[in-house]
């Protein structure tokens, strides 16, 4: 009856099972061969060998062997070792079995790999008038009623074929096998093109407004993938309407000594039986609260297996199970319990105590021998996802389960086991109905089709769960082998001690006894927890403790999973102006700006940043330089009424701006706080083109979006992004005249014909089309030259070639942040931080007394007008070579030490002058516009670092340099 | 009184300097050839740079919109809509803004088109010619490739030829334009970002390689 | 990931959206004529309820829109806002 390695494997004469006898797959568990069949998962085919133990428990050290079937698997736990990455913590009973698989037993805890994972992982993001969630008959009659009704339907279920628990009973769908009722619906399905079938797939999170996460297992089951296709798949599903049907899992039963290996679940052992053709053992004694592990006897009996008792909780089970299972052999024992087991490696015998009817155990006993128990506590409703997405749950005393009590989601429906029903001719009804509901609301009407007829499991007498079977000696305090958890160990008597530190909460015995906190997150363990709990404290029922919270995921899943793509380079944009491969070329070493790729400095040879940015200062201060300054934001902003909005966005004036001069403006928040600075142009009467910061260019055009949408409607004014139609670049230094007249050969560049803050429009060499203005960020002579984007390059060439004679050099943000801290002027984000009005910066004749804008009220709050603001200084160390780390603080010198000190301020910027031969630094300090000339303090690495405030100019404060050297 | 917009006008010199220019792609086009596949598990992409884009502003139902469109010869577009064909077309972008986008080379005439019918009333339009380059990504598995990165409904039901909408392609906003049932879609980002959008096509493709 | 619809391109994922704050606090005509308590109540204070609430939301990777709707800020249940002042342009 059996093959010689598999000595638990059924003949398919007695059980066909879900399983190709075909082919034989060879893994390897421990370094110990596991010989399987396609469609074993790991569990079925060790147990069909006979391996029933695994691992012993991570606490205790106690021999445990399998326990179910499904994901609410506690003790057979796995590292992979053969995938790309070694996977820790996986339930044998959820991995598929594959040639060469390789895996060790874990006890409890596995071991996070140092390696890369190299899997691919990716995502995809669909939508669907319905979804449904599990592949049971209720899901799937809900599925194929949506579909006819000519919906969008995404079915997702986590095993490898659909059909849920009717795979593992016996059932017949309008007389025939339920088997080939599921594949007719599979087909159905598949031809369906509006369908989409989801296996091995998990709905990890059910999130609002009907957003679920399903994870797709898309290679695991082969022995060699695909080279570009994805390990996993996370699918961001957005439907119309959801249709749970999730299913229900079996509960073991809380008594002395349930974790010996050889306890299983009943259910796990029908599933074993009929799905993949594995008898787990020969002597079964089978322990029930219910009715469902009748069939569970049956089955055992007609595969050949001896069960020497049926042990009842209650005192009157259903007559027609009581009647078919002595028909077939067996013996049922009622008003009984398990109360103790026997065996080492492996069960070999179990007693059973009679149960009052309050549940205490009454004087008889009786022994049997077995090497298989079969136990059911009951079953609950798997109202995970139900639950995740707001949905509340009731105790029902009939199923004696938690069941939805109100709508999930924005429609979510719960039909079959997952609500209580576990009788197959209700499961497809409701399925039927739900689905046809689901598929009219979203606009496919449709009725649900007639429900076949059934012969299957019915619905008998009412379960007797019984949450806490007395020890025979001890009481329930001392109750320490009496597992509630058994991946975590824990046992009635931690819950005692849980209680008695005075915790009445589900979720504080939760997090103090650890109940619930395993790889199922308690959907073994969570409701027998409960309903300890309430025996303990006498509650009337469950129901009175309620549950802990359900949230994502459902299953355990790979943060890679949730990464997908966006890894490595891919992990956030990048953002590149049109000359950036010649910096690269050019040897720059770049900085990341916003998700810009700016370069930072040239080294040249063997210099670092020090030197480079020194030798880039120089060439600005006595030659020339050039930046690329593409990344800057562009806006423009067209209207008649363009004038009068700027002058409520910027703090100081550009109504009266003239046509072909441009501004510095700075602008505010409603608080008064600076927002973003830069130059503005009037392109015309009705048109400006704003520049923003780098940083800031997205954010500034939604803040006057705001205004102009929400505020000032009567407004005509339109405002453009035009940041990546130019590419720029600064010409900076006495030599940038000569450079940029012959870069435009038709523009008269003198000082006298193009003034400061002016700009021209004409063409260069070769015809490119530019707009060149005359701004200074360095308080050097300086242009900058504006193409169309495409041009960029060779607007980079012109130019280099143009100064190739004066040795131009290019520089970068470093350079330019080091010219500009010299003259003294802000960067908004770095010497600002949300808290520095134009007046704090010294920037008040930026700021209009004549007109309103945005955030002048504010200038004038008390807070706003304290004498001890923070305010911008220039700051120089005593010694002219210290350099202050930015951020650092700035205290008295003669102030204790003692914590708490009192900070004075803070360095905002700081660098190397290669103009000053000197360090310096901008900062922000109390009342620092009255305190040039002191010396204050600033703490670096425990010492005391001297600084003396100044004015924030240290360079040509008299502003001579700016058009440049007198030309002759 | 406004400075003379030689951007515009220079029309011998730009024709000169249009050897000069280069779409942000086009270093990577036989790598694009190289990465698409063609058959029925096919999806290709390459690069079509240079298009005429103007963002044109208008107050829907004004008379200044109606003389736009009639200059135009297109009706200007319903929400989500593209009116006219892929050389010609208008794309709605948002209730009182769209793009029109046409062959290389048009921005200077269709500039002037617009103004002047936009003459006395309210609105504007700028060239954005150079602000974004465009992406043409066809083939069987064209949605399949957006369906990992876009969060829309690309169903046929839901999208199709002449449906456009700017939305996100993973982290980038793109507009995105669906021209033909194939499916062949337009997607028309800004210049600094289409490296990186590139990159994240091309790797999304990468299992229809395998055929 | 909520589901955000967006009056003029319908409905659309939160990561294409920026959040507002609530809706309806009107910058005064003339914020000058606010004493310092009114002008910082208009600054800083705004409601935040346990259920519906009228907030702003814009489109900020779409059609670039400020519009407002309702929420439950306790289920995130949402539904069209119904312009109290003046419509958007």
């Amino acid at each position: 009856m059996t093959s010689p390695s598999n000595p638990n494997r059924v003949n398919a004469s007695v059980r066909a099972g879900r399983i190709d006898r075909t082919r034989t797959l060879n893994a390897t568990v421990d370094g110990r061969p596991v010989h399987g069949r396609p469609g074993d998962t790991l569990a079925s085919a060790m147990l069909a060998q006979g391996d029933i133990e695994v691992a012993p428990s991570i606490q205790l050290g106690r021999p445990r062997g399998v326990l179910s079937a499904d994901c609410t698997e506690p003790n057979a736990l796995v590292q992979l070792l053969d995938g790309a990455c070694p996977e820790p913590m996986l339930p044998t009973t959820e991995i598929e079995l594959r040639e060469g698989l390789r895996a060790e037993t874990l006890s409890g805890v596995g071991w996070l790999s140092q390696q890369r994972d190299t899997a691919g992982y990716d995502k995809k993001f669909v939508h669907t008038d319905v979804v449904v969630v599990g592949a049971g008959p209720s899901g799937i009659a809900a599925s194929l009623a949506a579909a006819r009704g000519g919906a969008r339907v995404i079915l997702v279920d986590q095993h490898r074929e659909l059909g849920g628990m009717l795979l593992d009973g016996r059932a017949d769908i309008a007389g025939h096998p339920a088997t080939e009722w599921i594949g007719r619906a599979a087909r159905e399905l598949a031809e369906n093109e509006q369908v989409r079938v989801l296996t091995r797939s998990a709905a990890l999170g059910y999130y609002d407004h009907n957003y679920l996460l399903v994870a797709e297992s898309r290679t695991d089951h082969m022995a060699v993938p695909p080279p570009s296709t994805s390990r996993q798949r996370l699918w961001h599903v957005r439907a119309k309407q959801v249709v749970l049907a999730t299913g229900a899992h079996e509960r073991p039963v809380v008594f002395a000594d349930n974790d010996r290996p050889g306890v299983m679940l009943a259910s796990a052992v029908r599933s074993y039986l009929n799905r993949y053709a594995v008898l787990p053992g020969r002597e079964a004694v089978v322990f029930t609260t219910s009715d469902s592990a009748y069939s569970t006897a049956l089955d055992l009996l007609g595969a050949g297996a001896r069960v020497p008792a049926i042990v009842d909780t209650r005192p009157e089970p259903s007559a027609r199970l009581v009647e078919q299972v002595r028909a077939a052999g067996a013996h049922v024992v009622t008003s009984a319990a398990v109360v103790a087991t026997t065996g080492q490696h492996r069960i070999s015998g179990v007693r059973v105590r009679g149960l009052d009817d309050d549940g205490s155990l009454t004087g008889w006993s009786s022994e049997f021998s077995c090497d298989l128990l079969a136990v059911s506590g009951g079953w609950n409703p798997a109202v995970q996802l139900f639950a995740q997405c707001g949905g509340a749950v009731r105790w029902d005393p009939v199923v004696a389960g938690f069941v939805p009590r109100t709508t999930g989601g924005r429609s979510a429906k719960v039909v079959g086991s997952a609500r209580g029903t576990y009788d197959l001719a209700g499961c497809l009804a409701q399925g039927f109905a739900a689905g046809a509901e689901a598929a009219t609301l979203s606009g496919f009407r449709t009725a649900p089709p007639p429900v076949p007829q059934v012969d299957g499991d019915r619905q008998g007498s009412r379960p007797r769960p019984v949450w806490l079977v007395p020890d025979e000696s001890r009481p329930p305090e001392r109750c320490t082998e009496h597992f509630v958890d058994l991946q975590r160990d824990a046992t009635v008597a931690d819950m005692y001690r849980a209680t008695e530190t005075g915790m009445r909460s589900v979720q504080h015995v939760k997090r103090y006894t650890t109940i619930s906190t395993g790889l199922d997150q308690g959907k073994g363990s969570g409701v027998n927890a409960v309903g300890v709990l309430a025996e303990i404290l006498a509650a009337n029922s469950p129901g009175e403790v309620g549950t802990t919270t359900f949230r994502p995921p459902y299953t355990p899943v790979p943060l890679a999973l949730f990464a997908g793509r966006t890894r490595g380079e891919l992990y956030d944009p990048v953002r590149t102006t049109p000359m950036h491969h010649l910096h690269v070329e050019a040897g720059a070493v770049f900085e990341d700006v916003g998700q810009w790729k700016r370069a930072r400095y040239y080294p040249r040879g063997a210099e670092d940043m020090h030197a480079a940015v020194l030798r880039e200062c120089a060439a600005a201060r006595t030659g020339v330089a050039v930046q690329d300054v593409s990344t800057l934001g562009r806006i423009e902003i067209v209207g008649p009424d363009a004038p009068v909005f700027l002058d409520r966005i910027y703090t100081n004036g550009f109504a009266k701006l003239a046509v072909g001069k441009a501004r510095y403006g700075m602008m505010c928040g409603a608080d008064g706080m600076v927002l973003d600075d830069g130059v503005s142009m009037r392109l015309a009467e009705d048109r400006y083109l704003m520049s923003t910061t780098t940083g800031g260019a997205a954010k500034v055009l939604d803040w006057l979006e705001e205004w102009l949408q929400t505020e000032w409607p009567d407004l005509d004014v339109y405002c453009t992004s035009v940041t990546e139609q130019w590419a720029a670049v600064a010409v900076v230094g006495p030599d940038s005249r000569t450079v940029v007249g012959r870069l435009a050969p038709d523009l008269d560049v003198s000082a006298d014909s193009f003034g400061f803050m002016r700009f021209h429009e004409t063409s260069l060499t070769g015809g490119i089309p530019a707009r060149i203005s005359r701004v200074s960020f360095s308080g050097e002579l300086a242009f900058e030259v504006n193409v169309p984007r495409w041009y960029g390059e060779a607007l980079w060439e012109a130019t280099m070639t143009a100064g190739s004679d004066l040795g131009i050099t290019p520089y970068g943000t470093e350079t330019m942040h080091v010219l500009r801290a010299e003259k003294g002027f802000v960067i908004v984000g770095q010497d600002t931080d949300g808290t520095v009005t134009p007046v704090d910066l010294g920037m008040d004749w930026a700021v209009s007394k004549q007109k309103d804008f945005i955030g002048k009220r504010s200038l004038s709050r008390p807070d706003l007008v304290r004498e001890d603001r923070k305010q911008l200084v220039g700051l120089l160390p005593t010694d002219t070579t210290t350099l202050l780390p930015e951020g650092s603080h700035l205290v008295e010198p003669d102030v204790s030490r003692q914590p708490p000190v009192p900070m004075l301020g803070h360095v905002t910027s700081s660098y190397h002058s290669a103009a000053l031969e000197r360090t310096f630094a901008l900062g922000l300090i109390s009342r620092g516009q009255q305190r040039f000339g002191d010396v204050v303090c600033v703490p670096v690495d425990g010492r005391d670092v001297e600084v003396e405030i100044t004015s924030p100019v240290f360079y040509d404060p008299e502003g001579v340099r700016r058009d440049g050297p007198a030309q002759g | 009184m406004t400075v003379p917009h030689k951007v515009e006008t220079d029309t011998a010199a730009a024709e000169v300097a249009t050897a000069l220019r280069h779409g942000p792609l086009e270093h990577r086009a036989a790598e694009f050839e190289r990465r698409s596949a063609s058959g029925a598990r096919g999806v290709r992409l390459r690069e079509e740079p240079f298009l005429t884009q103007l963002d044109l502003r208008t107050s829907p139902g004004s008379s200044s919109a109606a003389s736009v469109a009639d200059a135009l010869g297109l009706p200007l577009p319903a929400a989500n809509r593209v009116s006219g064909d892929e050389h010609d077309a208008v794309l709605w972008l948002g209730p009182d803004e769209s793009l029109i986008v046409a062959p290389d080379g048009r921005a200077e005439s269709l500039l002037r088109t617009v103004r002047t019918a936009q003459q006395g009333g309210s609105g504007s339009v700028v060239d954005v010619s150079a602000n974004r380059t465009t992406l043409r990504l066809s083939g069987p598995m064209a949605r399949e490739v957006l369906e990992k990165l876009c969060s829309l409904d690309l169903h046929p039901r839901a999208f199709g030829p002449g449906d456009c909408a700017q939305t996100l392609l993973g982290r980038v906003v793109v507009v995105l334009w669906q021209l033909d049932h194939e499916p062949g879609y337009r997607i028309m980002v800004r210049c600094s970002f289409a490296e990186y959008l590139a990159d994240l096509l091309l790797d999304a493709m990468a299992e229809f390689l395998d055929g | 990931m909520l589901l955000v619809r967006c009056p003029w391109c319908g409905d659309r994922d939160e990561a294409e959206f920026r959040y507002g704050g609530q809706a309806d606090v009107d910058y005064p005509a003339d914020p000058h004529q606010l004493d310092d308590a009114a002008w910082g109540e208009y600054l800083f204070v705004r409601a935040n309820p346990a259920g519906s609430f009228d907030e702003r939301w814009v489109h900020t990777a779409g059609c670039r829109r400020w519009f407002s709707l309702v929420r439950d800020t306790a289920t995130n249940e949402m539904r069209p806002d119904i312009p109290r002042r003046r419509e958007g342009r």
